[in-house]
C-alpha cells in the first residue's frame, strides 16, 4: 500500500474518531458551561472582589472601587471557608519559601553565566584561559541554572502553594516536600559544577550526568508522593482546572527525565530523536502547563471573576496533552531521521494553535473590560504580559515548524530568540508575578518598596524585547546568508555581531532585573521596609494581614 | 476519585502515545541499521578527543548533520553528503547538534585534513580565519620557553606565538584533532532503503 493512500485512510479514521467524540460531549454536557467549576477558586463573598497581596492596604481599596458593579457581588462571606484557605496556606509556607529562596539564587547565578556568554560571542577572547569559562560550558551552566534551578525551583513552590489551596486541605507530608527540594537543589549544584569541570552527558537539555539525575529523579518522587496524597485527600468536589495542569506536568517532568536519561539505551540517530524528545517536552509538558495553570489561577482570582469559559480551559489541557508532546522532531528537519517522524511533529506543531487559540480566547473573554486593572496590580501586569508571550511565542513555534520557515531559521539565532520568548516573556514573566502574589501570604508581611516591583517590571520587559528583536532579525539574515551558496560562510558570522551586541545589552537589563528582584526578596525575607504588618515565618503566624485583605 | 484516575491515567497515555512515536518507533526502525562499509569504529585517541569535543560544548556551535540539497547549500559549502542513519553508528552521544555558529563538522576530516592547521586554530582561530568569533583554546596548550624532545610543537603564523616562546599542544589537544581529523565521512552510502511510512502514526486517542 502507498503512502497516499494510507493516509487518506488515517484521515478518514481521523474524522470517524472526531465525530464520535463531538457525539460523546454532547452527550456528557461538554458544550454546555460550566460556571461552578469555574467559581471553585473563589470563597464565598470573593467574587467581584479584586485580590492582590503586592498591592499595600489602602491602594487595594481604592483598586477595588475601580471594578465595583452592581450585581457582581451577591456573594456572602464565610469564615469557615477562609480558615481552610488561611491552613492551607500555612501548611505550605515553609516548602514554598525555600522552593523560591533556591530558584532566586539560580535566577542570579543563571542570569550572570548567560550574560558572560553572551558577551563571549561578539569578544571571543574574554575569559579563555580556564576551561570553566570557555563558551560551551559557561552556556551550558546558564542553561542548567536557569531552567532547572530557576524555573523548576520557581514552579515547585506555585505548584506547592496552589494546590493546597484548590483542593481546600492542607499539604500533606510537608517534610517529605522539602527533603525532595533539598536532593534536587543538590542534583542542581553538582550538575553545575560537573559540568564547569567537562562532565557532561552531551546532550542538550540532557547534559546533567545520569548519575547526578538520580538526585534529581529521587526529589522528584519525594514531591510528587504527597501531591498525589494531597488531592486523594482534597475537601473540594471538582477539580480546578490549573489543577489538571499541575499534577500532570508534574508526573510528566519526571517520566521525561527518567526516560531521557535511561543510560546505555539510546544511542545514535534514535538518541537524537529521543533527546528533541525530551528537549521539547521539557518546555512544552512543564514549563508549559505550569504557567498556564497559574494564569487560569491567579488571572481570575486577582480581577475577581472566574474564567470565561471554564469547557474551554478543559479543550485547551487535552489538546496541550496529547498535540504537544509529539512536536520534538520538528528540531531535526532536514536531518538523517525518518520522514515520517518530521511530518507527523510538524503537523502536531501546526496543532498547537488549538490549544493556544483556547486559552487566548478564554483570557480575553474573561479580562474583557478589566484590562486597565493591570495599571494597578502588579501581578497581574506580569500574569498579562506572560500570558500575551504565550500566545506569539507558541503561535511563532508552531510556523518555525513549517520547512519553509525552517529552512530559514534552523541552526540560526533565530531560535534562540524563539526559545528566550517563551522561557522568559512567558514562563518567567508569569513565575514573577506568582511570587509577587505568593510572598506576602508565605511571608506574612508585605513587599517592602512596591516601586521596585515597577522598576524590575520595566527592565524585564525592555531587556527581553531588546533581546527578542535583535536577535531575531540577526539570526534570520544569518540563516539566509547561510543559503545563499554565493556567500562565504564568514558572512553568516559578521552579518550577526551587530545584534549580538544588541543581545548583550538587552541581557545586561535582565539581570539588572533580577538582581533588583532578588533585592527585594531579600529586604522582605529580612523584615526590611515600612510596614510591619504581619509576624516573622519563624514565630507563630497571625492572620492579620490575610484577614486585612479580606481573605 | 473519577476525576483523579483521569487525569493521571490521561496524562500517562497522551505523554505515552508521544513517547511511541518519537523514541519506540524510531528505536525499533533503526537498531537494525549496520554501519556501512567505509565507516571505520573510532580509535581509542579518536574516543578521547570526542570527549574532549563534548567537554567543552562544541556541539552548541557546530552541527554534524549535512542536509540534502532540497534544504541548502550544505553539500556545495564542501560539508559533505547528506547524513544517513548508518553515519552514526558509533556516536554515543550523538553530536547532531542544532547550531550553526560555526560551519557543520561531519567532514571537517576531508576538508581540512592538516594537523597543523586544527592545533593552531584551536589555540588562536582568528590567526586562520579573520573574524571568526569561535573561543580561543589556550587551556588546551602549554607555553614553554623552550620544546622539550618528544613535544608537539604548534607551528603558528609569523607574529601569533608569544614573544620568545614555543607553544606545546597538550594530550587533549593532541586528542581531539586526531577525532576531527577523523571526521570523515565521504565513504559511499546506498540511500536508506524506502520505508513504508506507519498508518498516520500515533494518531491521538480522542
Amino acid at each position: 500500500m502507498d503512502s497516499a493512500i494510507l493516509s487518506l485512510l488515517g484521515a478518514f479514521l481521523l474524522s470517524i474518531m472526531g465525530l464520535f467524540f463531538f457525539i460523546w460531549s454532547m452527550r456528557k454536557g461538554l458544550l454546555v458551561e460550566n460556571p461552578r467549576a469555574a467559581t471553585v477558586i473563589f470563597a464565598p463573598g470573593e467574587l467581584g472582589r479584586v485580590d492582590d497581596p503586592a498591592l499595600q492596604g489602602g491602594a487595594q481599596d481604592r483598586w477595588q472601587g475601580a471594578i465595583a458593579k452592581p450585581g457582581e457581588s451577591d456573594h456572602v462571606e464565610d469564615p469557615d471557608e477562609l480558615r481552610h484557605r488561611i491552613e492551607a496556606d500555612h501548611s505550605t509556607a515553609f516548602p514554598v519559601f525555600m522552593f523560591i529562596a533556591f530558584a532566586i539564587f539560580w535566577l542570579v547565578l543563571g542570569s550572570l553565566a548567560g550574560l558572560t556568554a553572551s558577551l563571549k560571542l561578539h569578544m571571543p577572547d574574554l575569559l579563555v584561559s580556564e576551561a570553566w569559562e570557555t563558551f560551551g560550558r559557561i552556556r551550558t551552566i546558564h542553561l542548567t541554572a536557569v531552567l532547572y534551578g530557576w524555573i523548576t525551583n520557581a514552579a515547585l513552590g506555585v505548584i506547592i502553594w496552589l494546590l493546597p489551596r484548590l483542593l481546600r486541605t492542607q499539604l500533606v507530608g510537608a517534610m517529605w516536600v522539602m527533603l525532595g527540594g533539598a536532593l534536587i537543589n543538590t542534583g542542581i549544584a553538582s550538575a553545575i559544577g560537573a559540568i564547569g569541570s567537562g562532565w557532561t552527558d552531551g546532550m542538550e537539555y540532557l547534559e546533567i550526568p545520569w548519575q547526578i539525575g538520580i538526585f534529581i529523579v529521587a526529589g522528584f518522587v519525594c514531591i510528587i508522593g504527597p501531591v498525589l496524597y494531597t488531592l486523594v485527600n482534597r475537601k473540594v468536589e471538582s477539580l480546578y482546572v490549573s489543577v489538571w495542569y499541575m499534577v500532570a506536568a508534574l508526573l510528566w517532568i519526571a517520566l521525561l527525565f527518567i526516560v531521557g536519561k535511561l543510560p546505555g539505551v539510546h544511542t545514535g540517530v534514535q538518541q537524537a530523536t529521543t533527546n528533541w524528545w525530551y528537549g521539547h517536552n521539557v518546555l512544552g509538558l512543564w514549563f508549559t502547563p505550569v504557567s498556564v495553570g497559574a494564569i487560569y489561577y491567579f488571572l481570575p482570582k486577582i480581577i475577581g471573576r472566574p474564567v470565561r469559559s471554564y469547557n474551554l480551559s478543559i479543550l485547551g489541557f487535552w489538546t496541550l496533552a496529547f498535540f504537544y508532546g509529539q512536536v520534538g522532531g520538528h528540531h531535526l528537519i532536514g536531518g538523517p531521521i525518518p520522514g515520517w517522524l518530521i511530518t507527523l511533529s510538524i503537523v502536531q506543531s501546526m496543532m498547537m494553535i488549538i490549544p493556544v487559540a483556547a486559552f487566548t480566547i478564554n483570557m480575553a473573554g474573561t479580562m474583557w473590560g478589566r484590562m486597565h486593572l493591570a495599571r494597578q496590580s502588579p501581578t497581574l501586569r506580569f500574569m498579562m504580559f506572560g500570558g500575551f508571550m504565550y500566545m506569539l511565542s507558541s503561535l511563532q513555534g508552531s510556523l518555525e515548524a513549517l520547512r519553509s520557515v525552517n529552512q530559514v531559521a534552523h541552526f540560526t539565532h533565530f531560535t534562540v530568540a524563539h526559545a528566550h520568548l517563551g522561557a522568559y516573556a512567558f514562563v518567567t514573566m508569569v513565575l514573577f508575578g506568582a511570587i509577587y502574589f505568593m510572598l506576602p501570604r508565605v511571608l506574612n508581611w508585605e513587599w517592602p518598596y512596591p516601586r521596585l516591583i515597577t522598576l524590575q517590571f520595566w527592565l524585564a520587559v525592555l531587556g527581553i524585547s531588546i533581546y527578542f528583536v535583535g536577535l531575531s532579525i540577526g539570526g534570520w539574515l544569518q540563516g539566509l546568508a547561510m543559503l545563499d551558496a554565493s556567500k562565504p560562510f564568514m558572512e553568516s558570522v559578521t552579518v550577526t555581531i551587530p545584534y549580538l551586541q544588541w543581545r548583550s545589552v538587552g541581557g545586561s537589563l535582565m539581570l539588572a532585573s533580577h538582581l533588583v528582584f532578588a533585592g527585594h526578596f531579600l529586604a522582605m525575607a529580612l523584615r526590611f521596609g515600612p510596614t510591619r504588618t504581619g509576624a516573622a515565618l519563624f514565630t507563630r503566624p497571625t492572620k492579620a494581614l490575610e484577614l486585612a485583605h479580606g481573605e | 476519585m473519577e476525576n483523579e484516575v483521569k487525569l493521571a491515567a490521561g496524562a500517562m497515555v497522551a505523554l505515552s502515545v508521544a513517547t511511541a512515536a518519537l523514541v519506540v518507533l524510531p528505536y525499533l526502525q533503526v537498531r537494525d541499521i549496520k554501519p556501512p562499509e567505509g565507516l571505520m569504529p573510532y580509535t581509542s585517541a579518536e574516543l578521547r578527543g570526542r570527549q574532549v569535543y563534548v567537554a567543552n560544548g562544541c556541539v552548541y556551535c557546530h552541527s554534524q548533520q549535512p542536509r540534502d540539497r532540497n534544504f541548502g547549500p550544505d553539500a556545495q559549502r564542501g560539508w559533505g553528503r547528506a547524513a544517513v542513519p548508518g553515519d552514526y553508528y558509533y556516536d554515543k552521544p550523538h553530536l547532531l547538534g542544532s547550531m550553526r555558529t560555526g560551519p557543520d563538522l561531519f567532514n571537517i576530516g576531508a576538508r581540512q585534513p592538516s594537523k597543523d592547521w586544527q592545533l593552531g586554530h584551536l589555540y588562536q582561530p582568528r590567526a586562520y580565519v579573520p573574524g571568526s568569533i569561535m573561543p580561543s583554546y589556550p587551556f588546551l596548550f602549554d607555553v614553554k620557553d623552550a620544546a622539550e624532545p618528544d613535544d608537539d610543537v604548534v607551528k603558528l603564523p609569523p607574529n601569533k606565538a608569544p614573544f620568545g616562546k614555543v607553544v606545546v599542544a597538550r594530550p587533549e589537544a593532541l586528542d581531539l584533532v586526531k577525532y576531527l581529523q577523523g571526521l570523515n565521512h565521504t565513504y559511499p552510502v546506498l540511500p536508506p532503503p524506502v520505508q513504508p511510512a506507519p498508518a498516520s502514526p500515533a494518531t491521538p486517542a480522542s
